[in-house]
């Protein structure tokens, strides 16, 4: 695309636009919003407007330029946060990738073979309502007595085998919908030129499944990032957003503003990430035309 | 206007030298088709038929729906098998034609991939059979020449009319200098004006590279405007009802005045009588089937 530029302006402007009135929400509904919070019969709706419920907006942000323990000489929180956040990123590409590639091969196989749609189709449905809680120890645990050589199974692999758990799911769905929609036209079209399944798979069904494709990667990124976060919380991982969230919430009574910076940290993690899946999108721009009917 | 019974089955091409050390383009010999469907209720979609086309003769096959015209061309392709009868292609069975590439292919729909440039379009049975790019490259510009779209190789489809991704898909089709054309309603899905032009195009390009063609199509005038000999085909189950010889002159001759001229109403009519099972036009050789 080359005529972004006012386009890309507005784009911008409307995205921080969007941000700037959700604080102007948030700050609006502090000052006027009853300090209870409210109720409908015994269940709140709305939260308590107290500092401690709702820091403002501008307490949130300067603390994230104040040492990680207000009384000592720490680094700053942003840097904490931001080498959090690069820590969960790394976690959550590598589920990512995992997921991608393994979604793709389920897909394929499913597209080749009738009977392993049958067949896998059910359990991959199924394999999403185990609750990610459960499958955390399970797989820290397996993971534990894995031993070759030199190669020690490390915590982060868990986190990242369960981010890629949530993440194979929308791409094997996706790429399956993707690799079946060409036209039977095409599909003969390849047959009369007498190529293999495999030149099929490589010039006709991949290309085709570009555009059903991009949503199930951006999907997948947002479950690999969801996976890592709850993951490191439940397999107790140092050094990723999710086990600092956990920390900085016990926190939150003296520093009410504390807890809020991860959160940051996670919304920052989860754009890069669906940064990165709009770059790809750009780079495979040609595959996502549409041909006009005849 | 001659017809003929449509059993005869031999080649028959008026003015055409037919070489006899060459085989026929197209030789189909008693040839059924039957459905089966889940319901028991199998469909007989053609039965026994026959017919012989001669190299760089043009042949169209028109009919009622549910005739098997488009099933015979697809057998012809080996898309689909004969339940009975056998289907010869330059004297090789049909799937060792399609193997050996020996024809091109035109369906109703352009079915260009939308990824790619009209040339790369081109040039993908090109590159599917590993023929080097300044080959292929070649190639391409020769075809895109021929159907006068050299200003449009590097768009993509979506910026075409859809005259011009047909002349893309035609140009496709004889990427791989085919002795033989089949083509499935090429130009049903356009308006009038762009078919007739489209017509005098494929008449000129078929001169141009001497391909014989098996041509389906639901229109009269162009099944009579393009072809050597006209089949006409009659449904449930879809057989051969007359095949019928228009003599219109050597292709380079066949031009927009040719649309206007007697002979071309006469082929018309003789068309036109023998689709609606009149046996005016049709000497009663084989019983027409009259229900």
């Amino acid at each position: 695309m080359t005529r972004t530029g006012s386009p890309l302006v507005r784009r911008v402007l409307l995205g921080v636009l969007g941000v700037v009135v959700l604080a102007a929400v948030w700050e609006l509904y502090k000052a006027l919003g009853p300090a209870t919070g409210v109720m409908i019969g015994d269940l709140t709706v709305l939260p308590r407007t107290s500092d401690l419920a709702m820091p403002h907006v501008w307490d949130m942000v300067a603390r994230l330029f104040r040492p990680v323990r207000s009384a000592g000489d720490d680094e700053l929180m942003w840097q904490a946060v931001l080498e959090a956040s690069f820590f969960s990123l790394g976690v959550a590409a590598v589920g990512w990738l995992v997921g991608v590639v393994v979604g793709m091969l389920l897909a394929i196989v499913m597209q080749r073979f009738r009977t392993a749609e049958s067949a896998l189709l059910p359990w991959i449905v199924l394999s999403q309502t185990v609750p990610l809680i459960a499958i955390a120890p399970l797989v820290k645990r397996w993971g534990s007595q894995i031993e070759i050589g030199e190669f020690s199974w490390e915590n982060w692999m868990s986190v990242a085998l369960i981010a890629s758990y949530l993440a194979f799911f929308p791409v094997s769905i996706g790429a399956l919908r993707g690799l079946e929609s060409p036209d039977v036209n095409h599909v003969e079209l390849m047959r009369t030129y007498s190529v293999g399944w495999w030149a099929t798979l490589i010039r006709l069904r991949l290309p085709a499944s570009v555009p059903y494709l991009l949503p199930a990667l951006r999907l997948a990124a947002a479950n690999a990032v969801i996976g890592t976060v709850v993951a490191e919380v439940s397999i107790g991982l140092r050094g990723g957003i999710g086990r600092m969230i956990v920390e900085y919430a016990a926190a939150a009574g003296g520093d009410p503003a504390k807890p809020w910076a991860p959160i940051f940290g996670a919304v920052v993690v989860g754009l890069l990430a669906a940064g990165v899946v709009a770059l790809i999108g750009l780079a495979l721009t040609r595959y996502r035309r549409g041909e006009t009917p005849a | 206007m001659s017809t003929e019974p449509a059993a005869s089955g031999h080649a028959v091409a008026q003015g055409q030298p037919v070489a006899s050390a060459r085989p026929a383009a197209v030789s189909v010999a008693g040839v059924g088709k039957v459905f089966a469907s889940r319901k028991g209720t199998d469909v007989t979609a053609l039965e026994a038929v026959d017919l012989t086309i001669a190299p760089g003769e043009f042949v169209s096959l028109i009919g009622p729906s549910g005739c098997g015209k488009s099933t015979l061309l697809r057998l012809i392709a080996d898309l689909d098998t004969p339940t009975s009868g056998s289907i010869e292609v330059f004297g090789k069975t049909a799937r060792q034609a399609r193997i050996d590439q020996a024809y091109g292919i035109a369906f109703q729909q352009a079915g260009l991939l939308p990824w790619r440039t009209v040339r790369a379009n081109i040039e993908l049975p090109l590159e599917l059979h590993k023929v080097g790019k300044a080959d292929r490259a070649a190639r391409s510009s020769e075809l895109l020449a021929l159907v006068g779209l050299s200003d449009f190789a590097d768009k993509y489809p979506d910026q075409l009319s859809g005259g011009m991704q047909q002349r893309v898909a035609i140009a496709r089709s004889l990427a791989e200098s085919p002795g033989l054309l089949l083509m499935d309603e090429p130009f049903g899905a356009l308006d009038e004006m762009t078919r007739e032009r489209m017509q005098t195009e494929l008449v000129r390009i078929c001169a141009e590279t001497g391909a014989a063609v098996v041509f389906v199509t639901h229109s009269i005038p162009e099944a009579v405007f393009l072809s050597n000999r006209v089949v006409v085909m009659s449904p449930r189950p879809g057989r051969i009802r007359d095949v019928i010889a228009v003599d219109l002159g050597r292709a380079e001759g066949r031009d927009e005045g040719l649309r206007e001229a007697d002979s071309f109403f006469e082929a018309v009519v003789a068309v036109r009588e023998s689709l609606h099972g009149e046996s005016a036009g049709a000497p009663a050789a084989r019983g027409v089937d009259i229900r």
